[in-house]
């Protein structure tokens, strides 16, 4: 199969691309043989990379990410870009200039963000495909969730952020999404470690990701309360009550757990991530790459006509809340608030590792929704969405989305959750979960 | 506010988002209820250390300009300061 034309072809349906390689080449090692897509905002050389912004049109990178150049030493062909929210700014997707994906499961629906073009094309893909996504408050695990496709974010730190396209620094994880278990494991393996060229990536030994058997016997399941609340759909529910039920079957224990502080979550993580993404962005200004327009006026007034006219809706907003949040007289409120209620965040999921290995939830409190829902909703409603990744993503510990069933032909996410750096065994009980199906 | 991030807004997207941002920050009041007294921020999810390298020079492969129309022999070309 002529892998390039066939995913032109099935982007003209599902309109998951914002850059397709002219030519096919794959290498040899462990990726051989499987064609990588990346993320629009991880840079990959010589190949447009603009984080879905018209503000970043026509920058090609002169390098390589650390996870593109690792993919491609293991003999992987990069495919092309995958379309997903301006800067990653979104839950639906719907939040950029360019192509807004379409779900595989119905044309009307969204495909979830902001990794939605990376998780369409996982789904869809008839060729052994397996995709570089990112994550910074749910931005893998819900398109993984609405597309029905594996989507692993691991531990903050465990991959190299070197050449993304930054978000917010403290939360963003370079991830990966693939039809099965293994082969995002596997993936995750090879970009994984530490790296020279990013201080934030962890020194600790890489473990083994892919390959594990499919057994829970013996693994303590924790159920946390909250994230079964009013809110979250029953239909959706009772798919993630049945697995469950099914895990205890086959030799789990389960129990339930709290973590109390998932209702401010939200909060924290918006007032964060708000606050870094605004002075992140402070260096996109049309001087040295990406959107330049004639250097008319002086610096201020030049760098202001530019952003305007190169960021979109949701992104102006972000970068306003972001600057007010940071603002002397603010920042102790807001900002300073927002990190010491990370701490409690964090300690709650501590506390309940005490007793568990893993937790699982629903990965999103709903099913893909309609673009005309999804058009009537206002920011705050969009954000709200996010209650049940944002504070997993917050912690900085790995998870996992797997597809759990459907409602009403509608797939939904199981999600699992371990403690920092216990990606394996997140992955063991989705490959446990794969293999009972 | 927009002026000091450097964004030109429109008198529309000015209304609109004055409305939505009052919205939102009454939502992120929801933090005042947690008690963070002795509380230590967290900057980052996990510890991280600094991790620095000898400083010396290494070779530059990239082309800095290469992305840019602004420029003018090996600098970029920026606008006036004032």
């Amino acid at each position: 199969m002529n892998v390039i034309k066939r995913t032109q072809k099935l982007n003209e349906k599902y309109r998951f691309l914002n850059k397709l390689a002219d030519t096919e080449a794959y290498g040899t090692g462990k990726l051989g043989g499987y064609a990588v897509s990346v993320k629009d905002c991880i840079c990959t050389k010589d190949m447009e990379s603009k984080a879905g912004s018209k503000i970043l049109e026509g920058y090609n990178p002169p390098f390589d990410a650390t996870v593109v150049e690792r993919t491609r030493a293991e003999g992987a062909f990069i495919l092309g870009k995958t379309t997903q929210d301006e800067f990653g700014f979104g839950t639906f997707n719907v939040n950029t200039s360019y192509n807004i994906p379409l779900n595989p499961y119905d044309p009307d629906r969204t495909c979830g963000g902001s990794s939605g073009g990376a998780a369409c094309i996982t789904a869809v893909a008839d060729f052994p495909h397996i995709a570089l996504a990112e994550s910074t408050g749910g931005s893998i695990s819900c398109p993984a969730s609405f597309c029905g496709v594996v989507g692993i974010t691991p531990t903050y730190g465990r991959v190299s952020r070197w050449g993304l396209i930054d978000y917010a620094n403290s939360l963003d994880k370079i991830g990966v999404m693939a039809k099965t278990v293994d082969e995002a494991a596997l993936l995750l393996e090879v970009i994984s470690g530490s790296d020279r060229y990013d201080s934030t990536a962890l020194d600790e030994p890489v473990g083994i990701y892919s390959g594990l058997e499919s057994s829970v016997e013996g693994v303590r399941i924790g159920i946390p309360s909250e994230y079964y609340a009013e809110g979250v759909n029953e239909d959706v529910k009772n798919a993630v009550w049945r697995a469950l039920k099914r895990f205890e079957d086959m030799g789990a224990t389960l129990q339930e757990v709290n973590l109390p502080h998932t209702d401010v979550s939200l909060s924290a993580y918006y007032i964060i991530a708000m606050a870094e993404a605004s002075t992140n962005l402070a260096k996109l200004s049309g001087l040295r790459y990406g959107l330049h327009l004639p250097l008319e006026g002086n610096f201020d007034q030049y760098f202001s006509r530019v952003r305007a006219e190169g960021f979109g809706d949701e992104v102006k907003r972000r970068i306003i809340l972001g600057t007010y949040t940071r603002m002397a007289g603010y920042r102790d409120a807001y900002y300073l608030k927002a990190l010491k209620v990370r701490t409690r965040v964090i300690e709650d999921f501590k506390k309940a590792y005490q007793n568990v290995d893993v937790l699982i939830a629903p990965t999103m409190p709903v099913t893909a929704p309609r673009f005309d829902e999804i058009s009537e909703m206002e920011p705050i409603q969009h954000y709200m969405m996010d209650i049940l990744t944002v504070a997993p993503n917050l912690a900085g510990v790995p998870m996992v989305s797997v597809p759990c069933g459907k409602v009403d032909g509608l797939p939904v996410g199981l999600h699992i959750m371990s403690d920092h750096l216990e990606e394996s065994k997140a992955i063991q009980v989705a490959k446990a979960w794969e293999a009972s199906n | 506010m927009a002026e000091s991030a450097r964004l030109d807004l429109t008198e529309d997207e000015l209304e609109r988002y004055t409305e939505q941002l009052k919205v939102i920050l009454d939502a992120f009041k929801d933090l005042d209820k947690v008690d963070t007294e002795n509380v230590k921020p967290s900057f980052h999810p996990v510890e991280t250390k600094n991790k620095l390298r000898d400083d010396k020079a290494e070779d530059w492969t990239w082309n800095p300009l290469g992305n840019t129309v602004h420029r003018e022999g090996k600098s970029f070309r920026g606008p006036k300061i004032t």
